[in-house]
Order: C-alpha cells, then structure tokens, then sequence
C-alpha cells in the first residue's frame, strides 16, 4: 500500500514532525514519525527537516544514511528483518535466510513481485537467547525455524 | 575560550612561517611540557600536536588542521606519553604541565605506517598524473612514515573492494563514483577521498554554510554535498573554497591547477573587490596565474575568502579587456585605436581647449574606489593641481557619503571604528541596512562564527536576508521595516533606550557632550518617536522593536554593522547619526567587540575618501576652505589651490545638461550603470566634449567617452588598499600591466601631457612608494605609514603616526577623536518618494554573493553560473495580484524610467515590497531608480523607489535603443585598419 502512495506534501510533513519540534534532539524523533507514517523517508522531508530545525539540507541527509534503519523509497506492505548477527547465524539463521530469499526469489531488501513483502537484513535484536530471530512488522520473533517462516510469510500473503 | 578561524600566531613566531600547526592556538596560562626532549611552554588548552609543532617537530596528521577543532579521526599522530597508557591522538590531546611526550618509537612508527597502508589501499596510486602531485598532504604523509609497500591488493578475481577503479570483476564497480565537475572553479573526485571530513569541517567551522556531510557510515562514508539529488553547484554550496583549501589531496582541486599545473612561485596581495580587503597569496607559473589562496596570515580574513576573491579574477585575462589607448572626435564615431603619446596629446589638447573656452572649472575627475590609494590620490591631485579646481567626487558618493558626514558629526572622523577581529568580542550584532553574506561574506563567516558560540543578532531590514535565519544562525529579531523608514526605527530605539533609563550614564557624562546629551534625551523621549507610534509608519511591530532596543542595550557588547541601505537614502546621513547615537547611548564604543561598522563596499572606498576626493575636503578629511591646510598643499604641490569646494558628480551632471561642465576624467567608474536616474547621467554624459575613460573595459560609460585608456588590474600594479577596517594593506605586482602602464603612471602620463601645454613643471614619480611619502609627509593620519613599514607589520590601520606607529586598530578608545562625542537630534522626514496609485510598491536594490556592483569584473567570470541575470523578487501576494508567475518576465516601471527582467516569487520581500540586484547592464535597474538623494551628502536614494510591476513580453523601448547605440558605439578600428 505504501509502494503506490503519492509522495507526502509539505504540509503533511510538517503536521506529522511539528508536534516533536520542542523536544530535545528532535530530528530522529522526526524521522521515526516520518518513517512510522509513510514507511520511508521521501527526499521531499528533508528541506521540509533543514528548514525547521535550521539546519543544512546535507547534515540532514547525513543523519538519514548514517542509519540504515531508515529508508529512501517505500517498502513492500510488510516488513521482514532477518538477524544475520554471530549468535543467530551459528543457531541456523543464515540457512534460514538463505532458503527465505531463495523461496521469494528476491536478495536482501528486495521486495517480492506482489508488493506485500520485504526482506532485510538486521544485526541483532538483542534475542540471541531465542536464536534465530526475525522481526516482523516490528514485532520480534524468536526462534525461527523454516515451519515458522513459513507462516510468517503466508500471513504476510508473500 | 574565543579562537579565531585562523589563530593568530604567539608572539615571538615566523611572521611569515605558513606551516600547519594542527589545531588552533588557544590563549591561556602557561603549561610547560617535554617532547621529544625540549621543553616547550605553551597556553593551556593547547594540543599535543600544536605543542609539539610549537617546539618545531611536525607531528604526521592527515584529519587535523589548524584554522579547525581537532577531530581525531585519522590516528596518524598518534604519540606516547609517559604515564599514560595506550598511544593517545596528538590533535585531540591537551597539554598537561610536566607531561613528557615521545612523538617517535618503534611501537609509533609501525602504527603509523599500518594506517598509511589501509589509507593507501583504497587510494589509487596515480600520483604522477595527479593535479595535486608535489601538493599533496597525503603522498607528504606516506613520505614522513616511510610507507615503501601496501600489502593489500587487489583479490585475483577482481571482486575488489574499493572506491577507485571504475571497474571490478563484477563489472561496474558499485563504490566508484565519477567526478563531480558541476562547480565551475573546482572538482570533486571522490575516487580520490580519504574522508577525513576536513573539507565538511571547514564548510561548518570556517565558512558556516553546512553544504557538506558524510553520507553513510563505515566502508560507505563518503563526502556529499547536498543530498543525493544535489551537485556541489546545486547543493547550498557558495564556492568560497574552503573545503578545497582544506582537502590533503586531490579530492577537491582547483580546475586552474588541473589545466595549468602546480604553481612554483607566489605574491601576496590583496583582494580587489569588496571592503573586507582579504589577503591573498596568488599563485603562479611565471607570469600565468594558477589561483589565488587565502593568506593565513591575513589580519582581515584570517585564512579565508569567498567565490569572488578566490576563484573570479579570470576578467584579467578576458578578450573584452581592452589594452590600446582609443580616441575619437565624437561619441557616434567608431573608436580609433592610438599609441599611448597621441591619445594623450589629443585629451590635453581637448581639456586644455574646454578650460580656455569655459573656464578653469568647466572640467574634472571621478576617483576609483577600486584603484589604490596613490592612484586616487595622484587624480584628485591632478584636478586640484592642473585644472586648477576641485572638481574631484567618487563613487562613495553614491555609497558612504553619508557615513563620512555622519559620523564626522558625532565622532569627529568618518571610519568604522573596530577592526574585524572585534567581531569575536561581541555579544549582540545589530545589522542594519546590510546583507553581509552576499555583500561581504569573508565578515559574515567570522559572524557566523561568533553568532554559533552563542552571540545574540538584531537584524534591521526590509528583507528576509540569508543571515536573518540560515543553517545554525538565527536572528533574535528581525525588524523588517517598510523602506525610507530607518530614521524612524533607529530613533524608536533610542526611544527605548531612554525613557526605560538603560542608557550608560557614566560613559556618557565623562565621553560626550551633556548639554546636547540633554537636548537630544528631550527631542528623543517625545511618545512621537514611541514604538508603538510609529509602527503604521515603518511596519515593525512595535514588542519587536522594543525587545531589540533592551537587547541591545543590555546584551552585553553590543556592535553595529551597517551597510548601504542605511546610507544610500535622503535621510541616509541622519539614518547614520541616528547609529552613533545609539552606541553611544549605550556605552557601545571605544573598546573590543562594540562600535559601529560601516561595512564598505569596494575594496578601496576607504581610501579613495581618505586620500581627497570629495571636493571639499583635501587627504585626511580637511576642508579646503581651511589655509593652513591648503598651505601644506600648496607648498608640496608648488601650486594654488582653489578654496572654493568643487562639483559632486550630481552637479557635474547637471551642470553638463545646463552646458557649463564639459570635460571629465572617470578613472575606474561606470556612472552610467551604478548611479541613479540612467537617463539623467546619459544626457550630461552625451553633453560633454571631452569624456575620458580610464577602465579595463568599454563600459557603459565609455559609450559616451572620446577618449578611452585601457586601465590595469590588481594583478598587475603596486600600491596599497584600505579595506573597511581602516586597514592600510599591500597589493603587490604580480604580473607586468597588459595594458603597458600602471593605473597612477597613466594619470601622471595626463597630467604632464596637460602640464606641457600650460608649461608646468612635471611630475616625477617612478614607483607608489614616492607617492605613499608624499601622502604621509602631507596627512597627518598617514604620517607613519611608509611601504618598508607595511613590509614589515604586513599590514596598519590608520591613524599610524608618531604617537600610535603601529596604527590603530580600536578608535575612540580614551576620548572621541573629536574630544567630546556630539548627540544630534534625528527627525524623521519622509522621502518625497511616494506609492500611490500608479507606483505602488517600493523597490529596493542590493548585490548577491556571486557579482559585484555593476558586474563587469564579476560578468565576465564563471561566476554567472549562479548568477546569470538580475531578478525581481517579488512577494507572491502582490504577484497574484498581478498575474505574474515565478520566472515570468516583468516590466518594472517608476516614475523615472522602466525596464523588463524575470520575476521570482518569494516572501523574503514583505508585501508591498521588491528586489533587484544592479549586476547586469542588460537591465540597467538604475533606469528605475530616481533622482532623489541624501540632504547632505548627496547619496542617491537607490533604496527607496516607488514602482509598478505588470507582466511583459519583451525588453523596454529604452533596452532596445541602448543596446543599439552601445553596439553601435563600441566599434573599434585597429590601427592596422
């Protein structure tokens, strides 16, 4: 639903971060609510950014690539992230992936033909106790086996 | 504690010593330490790195840099410490009293070269064919750790990680990026960044644009300008070169250096164009200039410059430049291409002709503010001591007239009274009537600066200007009052001042006159002048106007920066007054980081005023009228000087329209396009017999000329400039004059051509430094300035004399120089510039960052890729109104005359107000502007016209015929013809 919507106004940026302007450090609040609300950061929010914070149009950009959590074009209807950290690769979580992506036929952040799943990668999400992880629409998942992703992707409708 | 862009160097050091001491020099109690076995004493606060160059033993470093905050990123100056455990980064490390550092070991050399290594693997090694060969501070590094081998190549299989090669064994390498070649002055090669974030350091720190970042993290940092979208041209770069000075390789390079090679020798000079007077080192192979540097040693700049002075000086070598003299018998014949001897014979056949048939007083000169000081002195000499009169004005006086008047009044002399390091003391910067981002930008970064540690900034104009709100700068307020209405805030402000009793009393009782204090506390606590009373009139609200008024009295130091829109009005010399009575009233004077500030358009204004060129007053600021001055003259000149004042150039003008004045000697001006009412200034132009130009090029003016003598630029002259800080610095010559005279030889070629027609005895100087003696030994503000002093001290600040050798950078610091400081009264009185139903919006004019005044240097540089016409900004409401969309063409209409030129809708012009900028003579804005000038001095009233704007879809009948008749005047027959 996100891959078709039209890029946000001005007017909408502003009604979505201006709310967060008096906290203290308020830009990555503001990228998160950006983020939360259309699913990415478009290009458009950044002069929209620079200009309430005062700031310059390249520092801005400089936040949003520093973090790889946040992205510049829409994601798929749902979210997938798979741990590719140490403890969750040596529990099994690279042949899960690997399977994943293969079963998709997409490689990491892609994003299937249907529009209703993209897959990325994560390093730890502090669940090295239920290893392998995955999170789901930011809901985390423990212990991923291939019945698991089976139904997270069903759910998914991927 | 307050550093400096560039810090200034410790007592005791090389005057001249240019080497990279890594981190700023601090001020601070003394701490003494050990490295590599000397003992150096250095202020606290101070790096190891810094103590360690101190000490003469240069650390290896890559990221850090002296005129920036150390930022440790490059661990290549690692160094040991005893006690300390682990090798701590010199540039992030402070001194501590005893310490014993070890800058060399095995344990250190190892690092060092292991870091090299990893720098170099990602680095290609095409040094030989590199622009920055012989120039690089990272081939310097790989040399001072002894780097002989990278062990890290290139996989077999060619899945390469790097940021290099264009290709991997994939194909197209996904981490190579291609060069950035959109700036028109330098590249951006990212292939050959090591990402030591100095060039986004410097953008932040030193120039105050944040147009850099680095984009990504890890392995994918990389240097961006702007956003993915953006260019370097796009991006909210301004070009002022910082990050290319800053970058150690070739990463951001100079595009003259690509094309002309490393340059082997260089002069230090000074900037040509506005009034801040930034030292440059200028660059050359021979006598082919390769670029022009900032001089880190440069009191003005500190290091730095902008678009201006460091990339456009390429007008020099343009092919309009004209380098043979040309004359003509009239101004519809094609010019005529002579030797230097005949074209002087035939102006002083032509003056002397006119003085016989008119009179003594029916000819005279225009000073430059662009030439130096003993050039200007030279012409004003030849008006007073061979036309015998004077007949002498300049092109302050359609800028800082005013300020000469006004603060003469109050202060006892016209000049700014601190210099610019000043700026770094100040807690609350009032800019009035001044758009210093554009107009002098090297002044606004140190502002920047300053303003981004924390000082407070009022700013007072019509506009929304950059430096109102920009990346981390914020104005506390911001009073955009209507045009023509300065007089009235300036004197609300006073207002608050008083009647809420948060003058100075002190300061006042024992600096200033109290009887007129007394006067002017009457005049000014009438509620008339309330703010509340006059907000219908000026449009500011009147909490604003009230908050700024306490802020500025109660701020702390609290300075004035000023510009031309306070002066160029009919009240402009009141509006002045009205500023010297507000540091005044508030004790804002006579010490660092207060005072009032004219910011200077032209690089040498101060001078040219200095040096004599109003026709009143004789160098030094004397009236003719006076005797005993005249006698000092008389006596050096061996001639009478007339004691009557002389023509302003208004009256020059009239006078020619009325048929009195016919002769004129314009060195280095161009009246037609920079002074107001263009078809006033055409018809006493085209009413002259003998108009001669002395410019670099046909300019505007010389479509009216009979004689033309090719002038000479900067690059190619000796003298001296005074910027706006009084500073009386060298321009040094670079290169033999194109033209085949220096500016001041031509003038002495003119006068003795004219003294051998009346018999005179001729002049005989051979070098700017006779004439620099002749000034200090008739000036008493100059008596101490010789060339073999300013070789010495690089540069003073006048008054340099007996009692103060090494010149004054702080005036008024014991007593005004005119003992008592003199309050005066300052009514508002309207300008006869009204809207009404037929003009009604009110234009105002001013530069932008890339031209500057009438544009011909600045037009004929690379600088038109961001600035390629004049626009109209206009506010979108009155656009509606209109039916006028962004970039439509519109007509601009006044009273006096009308032009076309593209609109821009933008709402940093309050409603009821537009803009233009003056830089092309294509649109000619001074068409529009009237006749209307200061009550005192005669300043046109540029800011302030009343105009209508529609839609158009072609250029003005008076465009059309002007540009006619100037194609039609600048034929030139070469002599072989």
């Amino acid at each position: 639903m996100h891959v078709h919507a039209p890029a946000p106004t001005e007017e909408e940026i502003r009604g979505v971060v201006m709310p967060l302007a008096s906290l203290e450090g308020p830009l990555l609040p503001m990228l998160h609510a950006v983020q939360d609300v259309w699913g990415f950061v478009p290009q458009g929010a950044v002069p929209v950014l620079a200009d309430i914070l005062n700031l310059g149009r390249a520092e801005v950009h400089g936040v949003i690539s520093f973090y790889h959590d946040f992205r510049d074009h829409p994601t798929g209807r749902h979210v997938l992230k798979i741990c590719r950290a140490e403890a969750c690769q040596a529990m099994g979580g690279h042949a899960i992936a690997q399977s994943t992506l293969q079963k998709l036929g997409i490689g990491w952040h892609g994003t299937t033909p249907n529009g209703a799943l993209t897959v990325e990668p994560v390093y730890c999400l502090g669940m090295c106790a239920c290893a392998p992880a995955a999170m789901v629409d930011g809901k985390v998942v423990g212990r991923v086996d291939e019945a698991r992703m089976h139904r997270i992707l069903a759910e998914a409708g991927a | 504690m307050r550093d400096f862009i560039i810090p200034q160097y410790p007592p005791g050091a090389e005057p001249h010593d240019d080497r990279d001491m890594g981190t700023p020099a601090k001020v601070g109690l003394p701490v003494t330490l050990t490295v590599d076995g000397f003992a150096i004493t250095v202020p606290e606060g101070t790096s190891v790195m810094r103590a360690a160059a101190e000490a003469g033993i240069m650390v290896p470093k890559l990221c850090a840099s002296d005129n920036m905050e150390a930022f440790g990123s490059c661990r290549l100056c690692v160094v040991e410490i005893e006690g300390r455990r682990g090798t701590p980064a010199s540039c992030t490390t402070p001194v501590t009293e005893g310490m014993v550092v070890h800058t060399q070991s095995d344990k250190l050399r190892r690092m060092r070269k292991g870091v090299m290594e990893l720098y170099i693997s990602d680095h290609p090694l095409d040094c030989l064919t590199c622009a920055a060969n012989g120039d690089c501070e990272l081939q310097d590094m790989a040399g001072a750790v002894g780097l002989r081998d990278v062990r890290y190549q290139a996989p077999e299989d060619r899945t390469l990680l790097n940021h290099f090669a264009r290709r991997d064994g994939a194909g197209v390498n996904a981490h190579y990026v291609p060069k950035d070649e959109s700036n028109p002055y330098f590249t951006f090669d990212p292939a050959k960044c090591i990402v030591c974030s100095r060039c986004v350091r410097a953008c932040e720190e030193v120039q105050g644009t944040f147009a850099l970042t680095i984009e990504g993290r890890g392995f994918d940092s990389r240097v961006r300008a702007g956003t993915p979208e953006d260019s370097f041209l796009t991006s909210d770069c301004v070009s002022c070169g910082a990050c290319v000075q800053a970058c150690p390789t070739a990463t951001l390079q100079e595009k003259s250096v690509i094309e002309l090679g490393t340059p082997e020798r260089s002069v230090i000079t000074t900037c040509a164009y506005c009034g801040v007077g930034c030292s440059f080192k200028a660059e050359l192979n021979g006598d082919q200039l390769v670029r022009m540097v900032p001089y880190k040693h440069g009191k003005a700049n500190r290091g730095h410059s902008c678009v201006k002075g460091r990339f456009a000086y390429g007008y020099a070598q343009h092919k309009d430049r004209i380098l043979k003299p040309m004359i003509r018998d009239s101004i519809d014949q094609p010019w005529r291409e002579v030797e230097w001897p005949e074209a002087m014979a035939f102006a002083a056949a032509r003056l002397k002709g006119i003085q016989e048939k008119y009179g003594r007083k029916s000819v005279g000169v225009i000073t430059s503010s662009r030439c130096t000081n003993e050039e200007t002195y030279l012409v004003q000499k030849l008006t007073r001591a061979v036309f015998g009169n004077n007949n002498t004005d300049t092109c302050a006086r359609v800028c800082h007239s005013p300020t000469g008047y006004g603060l003469g009044k109050t202060y006892g002399t016209s000049a700014g009274t601190q210099d610019f390091d000043s700026v770094e003391q100040a807690d609350v910067v009032v800019i009035i009537g001044a758009n210093p981002t554009d107009g002098h930008p090297v002044f606004a970064s140190r502002l920047k600066k300053r303003l981004r540690d924390g000082a407070k900034l009022i700013v007072v104009d019509p506009r929304r200007t950059d430096i109102v709100r920009s990346a981390h700068v914020e104005a506390q307020y911001h009073l955009p009052l209507k045009p023509g209405t300065n007089v009235a805030v300036v004197t609300a402000m006073a207002h608050v001042i008083v009647t809420e009793g948060l003058f100075d009393q002190d300061f006042i009782r024992t600096r200033c006159d109290w009887d007129e204090f007394q006067f002017y506390v009457d005049f000014v606590s009438d509620p008339r002048h309330a703010p509340e009373n006059v907000e219908l009139l000026t449009g500011v609200p009147a909490a604003d106007l009230r908050a700024a008024a306490r802020l500025y009295a109660t701020g702390g130091n609290g300075a004035i920066y000023y510009g031309l829109g306070v002066t160029e009005h009919s009240q402009g010399s009141t509006t002045v007054i009205g500023i010297a009575n507000l540091a005044m009233l508030t004790g804002n004077i006579g010490r660092v980081g207060v005072g009032v500030n004219p910011l200077r358009g032209q690089n040498n204004v101060q001078g040219a005023c200095d040096m004599g060129s109003f026709p009143h007053e004789l160098p030094g600021y004397r009236h003719v009228k006076l005797p005993d001055v005249r006698a000092i003259f008389e006596k050096a000149w061996n001639c009478a000087i007339d004691p009557e004042p002389g023509l302003r150039i208004p009256n020059m003008l009239d006078a020619a329209v009325e048929g009195t004045f016919k002769g004129l000697y314009c060195q280095g001006e161009d009246i037609l396009q920079s002074d107001p009412d263009t078809h006033h200034v055409a018809a006493g132009l085209a009413a002259m017999e003998c108009v001669i130009v002395h410019d670099l090029f046909l300019n505007e003016t010389a479509n009216y000329a009979h004689v033309f003598l090719p002038g000479s630029t900067f690059l190619e002259k000796d003298g001296t400039f005074t910027n706006a800080e009084r500073r009386i610095n060298r321009v040094r010559k670079v290169m033999a004059p194109r033209n085949g005279y220096e500016d001041w030889e031509v003038t002495q070629l003119l006068a003795n051509a004219l003294l051998k027609e009346t018999g005179g005895a001729a002049w005989h100087y051979t070098h700017p430094r006779q004439i620099m003696e002749e000034i200090a030994a008739t000036t008493p503000s100059f008596a101490g300035v010789t060339y073999d002093v300013l070789e010495e001290k690089g540069s003073v600040q006048w008054p340099c004399n007996e009692s103060v050798p090494d010149g004054t950078p702080l005036m008024h610091v014991d007593g005004f120089v005119s003992g008592k400081g003199h309050f005066m009264v300052t009514e508002y009185v309207a300008t006869d510039e009204r809207t009404g139903p037929r003009f009604p919006l009110l234009l105002t004019t001013g530069r932008i960052l890339a031209h500057y005044n009438v544009g011909a240097q600045t037009r004929r540089t690379d600088n038109v890729a961001w600035h390629p016409e004049d626009i109209l900004e206009i506010n979108p409401h009155d656009a509606e109104q209109r039916g006028v969309k962004d970039g439509d063409w519109v007509r601009l209409a006044s009273r006096a005359g009308e032009t076309t030129l593209r609109a821009t809708l933008t709402d940093r012009v309050a409603a009821g107000v537009v803009y233009t900028t003056f830089h092309h003579p294509a649109t000619q804005a001074n068409v529009v502007t009237t006749d209307f000038s200061d009550w005192a001095t005669n300043c046109p009233e540029f800011k302030v016209t009343a105009v209508q704007v529609s839609p158009s879809n072609g250029p003005t009948d008076w465009q059309e015929r002007y540009s006619e008749q100037a194609e039609r005047s600048r034929r030139i027959l070469t002599a072989a013809e």
